[in-house]
C-alpha cells in the first residue's frame, strides 16, 4: 500500500525551482565579491576580478541548484553557464579590437584621409586613397580570378567527380593549399611574374595572383559543401523533365545554392583582404596613386597600415593615427562586403512562401 | 499522345548486384498500370528503367529491351534526355523547385530547356497543365508565389502539372500518394482517372486499395529473400489479380498474409 500511495502522491511531477531573482542576486553578489578579492589580493586587476566573479557565480548556482532543484537541473544550469562564459570570452577580443580601431582610428577618419594619397607628404596630412583603391583593385581582381576557378572546381567535385581519382586528388591538393602560408603565396606570385615579365618591383595583378592562391581553396570547399546540400530530389525532378545535366546544374542546382555560395565568397574575400605579407612581396609599395593593375607597384591598406606603424617619420603619432585609420577603414570595408553579401543572399535565397 | 511499352527480359544491376530479374510485360496505352509488392522488391527500380532515371544512381545498368511504341529506349544512340521528355515522372515526395514560383514550376520543363515560346502561350500552357492537375482553381490567384508555400497535396499536384506540361506520352508515378493525407490522395486518384484518357500511366504503390481503385492492370513483384533479385510474379487485369490470382504468393500478399 505504501508504494502505491507514494506513486500517487501529489507533486510527483513537480520539483523545486530557484526563485527568479536568484540569478541577478547571485550575479551581483559574485561580482562584488570577486572585485573585492581582486582589490585585496591583486591590486584591483579587472580581468582577475571578472574571472573570480564568474567562478564564484558558477559555484554558487551549482550549490543552490543542487539543493533546491536536484542534480539534473544543476547540470543543465552548469552547462548553460559554461556556454555563456565561453561566448563572452570569445566576444572579448572582438569587442576590444573594434573599440581600439574606432577610438584610435577616428583621429584621422576625415575627408583628407579618403581624398589624398601619400605622395609628397612628410609629417601630418596625407591620406590613404591610393591604398584604398589599391586594396579594392587587388582584391577585386583576386575575386575575379578565384570565383570562376573555385566555383567550377566545386561543381566538378560535387556533380561529376563522385568517387573519381581526379576528384580525390583535387580535394587533397585543395586541402594542402588551404594550409599554404600566405608569405609562400606571395613569393610564388612574385616568382611566377618574374618568370613571365622579368624582374619587377611588384604590381597589382601579381598581388591578385598571390591572393587567389589563398582564396581558391576557401571558395572550392565552401561552394562544394553548399552544392552537396542541394537535395538530390531537385536534380531528379529536373532530369525527369528531360533537362540535360549541364542545364540542371546551371538552372536548378546553382540557383538553389547561390545564397550560400555568395556568403562563402564574401568570407573568402574577407579572409584575404587583410593579408599583408604576400602583398608586400607581390604588389609592392608606393606612396602614389596607381590605378593600373598591370604595371608599377600598387599600395594596399594592410601594407599601408604596416608601413605607417613600422616606418614612422619624426612625428610618430601622425603615422600611428594614419595606421589606425587604415585599420578602421579595412574593418569597415569587410563589414560593408558582409552587408552587401547578405543583401544579395537574401535576394536570391529559396523562397519559403511564408 | 499515348504510347505502348513493351518490356522484354529486363535485368537491372547495381554494380554486380542484380536488383531486378527477367521482367517481361506489356503496358497498354491509355490505361493505369499498378506495380505492387513488398519493400525492396525492385518495383521502383524497374519503374525508373522505363525513362532511364536509374542512370542517375551510380553503378546502375540495364540489360534487355524496353520498347516505346517499337522504339528501344536502350538502343544505340538513344539520348536519355529525349527519352525523359516523352516519359515523365512524379516522385514519392513532392519536389517543387524552391527557387521558382508556382507558374515557373509548371513551366520548368519549358524554361529549363531554354525553349522559346511567346508568353501568352506560356500562360495558356500553365493554365492547361494546372487544370489538368486539378490545381488551377486553388492557385490561379497566386501564380507568382513560391511553390513551396503550397500544402503537400497541392505540391504533389503541382509536380504532376509540371510533368504533364511537357506533354509526355507516358507518366510514371513512384508512390505519389505515400506522403499525402487521404483527401489529397483521393484528389490525385481522381486525377489519374482523368489523365488516363490521354496518357499511359504507371504507378508504384504500397497501398493495395489504391491499386484496386485506380488501376486497370496490376503487376505483382516479389523477392525470394534478402539479396535475391526482384521478379515479376504475375500481372493481369486488376479485377483478376485481386479476386482470383494464379499464383499463391500474390494471393498471400494481397490478403495481407505477408509483406
Amino acid at each position: 500500500m505504501t508504494t502505491i500511495s507514494q506513486a500517487l502522491a501529489p507533486g510527483q511531477l513537480t520539483s523545486g525551482r530557484l526563485p527568479r531573482a536568484t540569478i541577478p542576486v547571485f550575479l551581483v553578489a559574485a561580482s562584488l565579491l570577486g572585485f573585492a578579492l581582486a582589490v585585496l589580493f591583486a591590486g584591483g586587476n579587472l580581468a582577475l576580478a571578472a574571472l573570480l566573479a564568474y567562478l564564484l557565480y558558477l559555484i554558487a548556482i551549482e550549490v543552490a541548484a543542487r539543493i533546491v532543484e536536484g542534480s539534473r537541473q544543476a547540470a543543465d544550469r552548469r552547462a548553460s553557464n559554461l556556454i555563456v562564459g565561453a561566448f563572452a570570452l570569445a566576444l572579448i577580443p572582438l569587442g576590444s579590437v573594434t573599440w581600439s580601431a574606432i577610438s584610435k582610428g577616428m583621429a584621422r577618419f576625415d575627408v583628407d584621409y579618403f581624398t589624398m594619397s601619400m605622395r609628397n607628404v612628410v609629417g601630418p596630412g596625407g591620406g590613404a586613397l591610393h591604398a584604398i583603391t589599391g586594396t579594392l583593385f587587388v582584391t577585386g581582381a583576386a575575386a575575379a580570378i578565384s570565383v570562376p576557378i573555385g566555383l567550377l572546381a566545386a561543381i566538378y567535385l560535387a556533380e561529376y567527380g563522385a568517387g573519381k581519382r581526379l576528384a580525390k586528388a583535387i580535394t587533397f591538393f585543395v586541402d594542402v593549399m588551404t594550409g599554404v602560408p600566405s608569405i609562400v603565396a606571395g613569393l610564388f606570385a612574385y616568382a611566377l611574374m618574374t618568370l613571365i615579365i622579368g624582374p619587377n618591383n611588384g604590381f597589382g595583378l601579381s598581388g591578385s595572383v598571390a591572393l587567389s592562391v589563398l582564396m581558391i581553396p576557401v571558395v572550392v570547399r565552401s561552394s562544394e559543401e553548399l552544392l552537396r546540400l542541394v537535395p538530390n530530389e531537385l536534380r531528379e525532378a529536373s532530369y525527369a523533365l528531360g533537362v540535360p545535366k549541364w542545364l540542371t546544374i546551371t538552372r536548378v542546382v546553382l540557383p538553389t545554392a547561390v545564397s550560400g555560395i555568395i556568403s562563402g565568397v564574401i568570407l573568402a574575400i574577407a579572409r584575404v583582404i587583410g593579408e599583408t605579407a604576400p602583398l608586400l612581396v607581390a604588389a609592392g609599395f608606393t606612396a602614389s596613386m596607381n590605378n593600373n593593375l598591370f604595371a608599377n607597384p600598387m599600395m594596399t591598406l594592410p601594407v599601408y597600415v604596416y608601413d605607417s606603424y613600422q616606418h614612422p617619420g619624426v612625428d610618430v603619432q601622425v603615422y600611428l593615427d594614419r595606421a589606425w585609420a587604415g585599420a578602421l577603414t579595412l574593418i569597415l570595408i569587410v563589414m560593408l562586403l558582409n552587408l552587401i553579401g547578405r543583401l544579395i543572399a537574401r535576394r536570391f535565397a529559396p523562397k519559403t512562401g511564408h | 499522345m499515348s504510347k505502348r511499352i513493351e518490356i522484354t527480359d529486363l535485368n537491372v544491376y547495381y554494380g554486380s548486384f542484380r536488383a531486378v530479374e527477367d521482367v517481361t510485360m506489356t503496358i497498354a496505352p491509355k490505361s493505369v498500370t499498378a506495380f505492387i509488392g513488398p519493400s525492396g522488391c525492385g518495383k521502383s527500380t524497374f519503374l525508373r528503367t522505363l525513362n532511364r532515371m536509374h542512370e542517375v544512381i551510380p553503378g546502375a545498368r540495364v540489360e534487355g529491351e524496353v520498347l516505346l511504341d517499337g522504339e528501344n529506349l536502350y538502343g544505340p544512340g538513344v539520348d536519355p534526355v529525349r527519352v525523359r521528355r516523352q516519359v515523365g515522372m512524379v516522385f514519392q515526395r513532392p519536389n517543387p523547385f524552391p527557387t521558382m514560383s508556382i507558374k515557373e514550376n509548371v513551366l520548368a520543363g519549358i524554361n529549363l530547356n531554354n525553349r522559346r515560346m511567346p508568353s501568352s502561350a506560356k500562360d495558356e500552357l500553365a493554365e492547361h497543365a494546372l487544370r489538368g492537375a486539378n490545381l488551377w482553381e486553388e492557385v490561379k490567384n497566386r501564380m507568382n508565389l513560391p511553390g513551396s508555400g503550397l500544402s503537400g497535396g497541392q505540391q504533389q499536384r503541382l509536380c504532376i502539372a509540371r510533368a504533364i506540361a511537357m506533354e509526355p506520352e507516358v507518366l510514371l508515378m513512384d508512390e505519389p500518394c505515400s506522403a499525402l493525407d487521404p483527401i489529397s490522395t483521393l484528389a490525385i486518384e481522381d486525377l489519374m482517372n482523368e489523365l488516363k484518357e490521354k496518357y499511359t500511366i504507371v504507378i508504384v504503390t504500397h497501398n493495395m486499395q489504391q491499386a484496386a481503385r485506380v488501376s486497370d492492370v496490376t503487376a505483382f513483384f516479389n523477392i525470394a529473400g534478402t539479396g535475391a533479385p526482384g521478379r515479376l510474379i504475375e500481372s493481369g487485369p486488376t479485377d483478376k489479380i485481386f479476386s482470383a490470382p494464379d499464383v499463391k504468393a500474390t494471393e498471400d500478399y494481397i490478403s495481407g498474409r505477408f509483406g
